[in-house]
This record gives C-alpha cells, structure tokens and sequence, in this order.
C-alpha cells in the first residue's frame, strides 16, 4: 500500500528539515562566540541532504549524509583590547553569514509545512479509502 | 460468480492502485526539493493504466535453465516493482544545485491526483452500491 510509505517520506523529510533548523539555531546563537572548548573560534555548520530511494522506486525519503563545518574564511575584528587578539590586534570571529542562516531557517520552516501538508493530505486519502463498501 | 464481480471492479482497483503510486512519487519529489542533485520524477498515468489493463507490463523475472541464458536484468531506477517506466520531469527552471524540483508543479499535482483519487473511491462505492443493489432485489 503506497499510501502507507508517504508517511515513511514525509516523516523523514520532517526529521531532515529539523535537524537543518537545529544546525541554523546553533549557528545564529554561536554568531558571536570568539572562542570555544579547542579555544578557537566556533565555525559555522551546515546540512548535506542525501535522497534513500526504497526498494520498488516510487517512494524517495530524505536524510541527513553528513554535517560539514562551513569552509569559507573566518571573520577577522579589530579589537586590540580583546584578550583573544593576536599581535596585529585582531580577532578571530566566527564565519557564520547571519543573512544565510535566516534564509535557511525560513526555507527549512516552509519546507517542514509542506510535508506536514503532504501528510495530511495522505492521511485524508487513506480514511477515505476506508469507507470503501460503507 | 466471483470472478465476474471481480472484473466488475478491476478497472477502479487498478486506477486507485496507480493514483495511490504516483501520490508516493509526488511525495518524494516534494520531501526532496532541497536534496542537491535530486531530479524530480513522475508516472505517465495514461499509459501506465493502459498498460496494467492489458498486462503487458515486464513482471517477474525470467528463468536461465542454461549457463549461457542471460539474467533477466535488475530493477534499475528507471522503473516501478511493477514495470511501470519511471520518467524524469522537465526542467523548467534550473537550479545551482542540480535540483529540479519546483514545488507550485508538484503541490498542483499532489492535489490534482489527491483529488482524482476520492474520485475513484467515489465512483468504487457507487459500483458496489449497485451490486449491492442487484444482488438484494429491493
């Protein structure tokens, strides 16, 4: 029954987008933090989505493959008083894009809505299947 | 008895099989639309029906008696268990990622196909209600 497997997909693209969200959460709440437990400066993490086709092809779900730290170059601060500063006065500051994480997480949100959506909408087939002969 | 009962429903089983098929296609394509690479995939539904009320889908697989008889291939990705050919959408607008799912076509044919699915149920339970009808005389 492949109304049946929609909420296998569905649910996994759900678990895949809040993970998504949960990464972009702790990005904007590290956007500022100098330095952490390995005493350097925390480095934005982003989700690689990763599609798990089932055995008979008509159902694809979502998961998350990998979360990789953000290669792009860290943001240097100038604030020589700072006891984080190096010789030229500057700080290493996160490289996390505040602007691509509010995108992400609106992006992440919608998407969430539509397989909720896409639930339902499974859900309403399926009791309607079962008044068939009623 | 039975079996003519049985052909009486075939039709509406195998279209409500289908739409049930392709609404878990449709499905994907949506839980997809942010996976890089991920193209989005749909069933011809005309011919898919054609094609399981004739029976000439490919199921099964063949026997090798022989060491020189070749394999009946594996299911690749470009076909349902049950033979129907699994197409690729066209690329409206493309993406940097290699994704090509647009989310208005695929809501509009989840809901199209949702719909067409009540639909058939409707039209499965007015055919019963007929039987249903004949077989009690009143």
């Amino acid at each position: 029954m492949s109304l049946f497997s929609i909420f296998n997909v569905s649910g996994s693209a759900m678990s895949a987008q809040s993970q998504r969200l949960n990464v972009v959460a702790s990005n904007l709440a590290n956007a500022d933090s100098a330095t952490s437990a390995n005493g350097e400066a925390y480095r934005a993490k982003q989700v690689v989505f990763e599609a798990t086709p089932s055995a008979n092809n008509a159902s694809t779900g979502v998961k998350v493959q990998q979360v990789i730290e953000d290669p792009s170059p860290m943001r240097q601060v100038y604030d020589p008083k700072s006891p984080l500063a190096d010789e030229n006065g500057y700080v290493t500051m996160p490289n996390v894009n505040v602007v691509d994480e509010m995108v992400n997480m609106l992006s992440a949100s919608r998407s969430y809505q539509n397989n909720v959506e896409t639930m339902n909408a499974a859900k309403s087939m399926l009791l309607k299947t079962l008044t068939i002969g009623q | 008895m039975l079996g003519k009962l049985d052909n009486h429903l075939r039709f509406n089983e195998l279209a409500l099989n289908l739409r049930s098929t392709r609404q878990s296609v449709l499905a994907s394509n949506i839980a997809n639309a942010d996976t890089p690479n991920y193209k989005a995939r749909d069933i011809d539904f005309n011919s898919a029906l054609q094609n399981a009320l004739n029976n000439t889908a490919a199921t099964g697989t063949l026997a090798t008696t022989a060491a020189r008889h070749f394999p009946t291939p594996a299911p690749d990705g470009s076909t349902l268990a049950d033979g129907t050919p699994l197409l690729y959408r066209g690329i409206v607008q493309g993406a940097v990622d290699g994704n090509t799912v647009e989310m208005d076509v695929e809501r509009n044919q989840f809901a199209d196909n949702g719909l067409r699915y009540e639909a058939g149920v409707t039209f499965i339970n007015s055919q019963i209600k007929g039987l249903m009808t004949a077989i009690q005389g009143q």
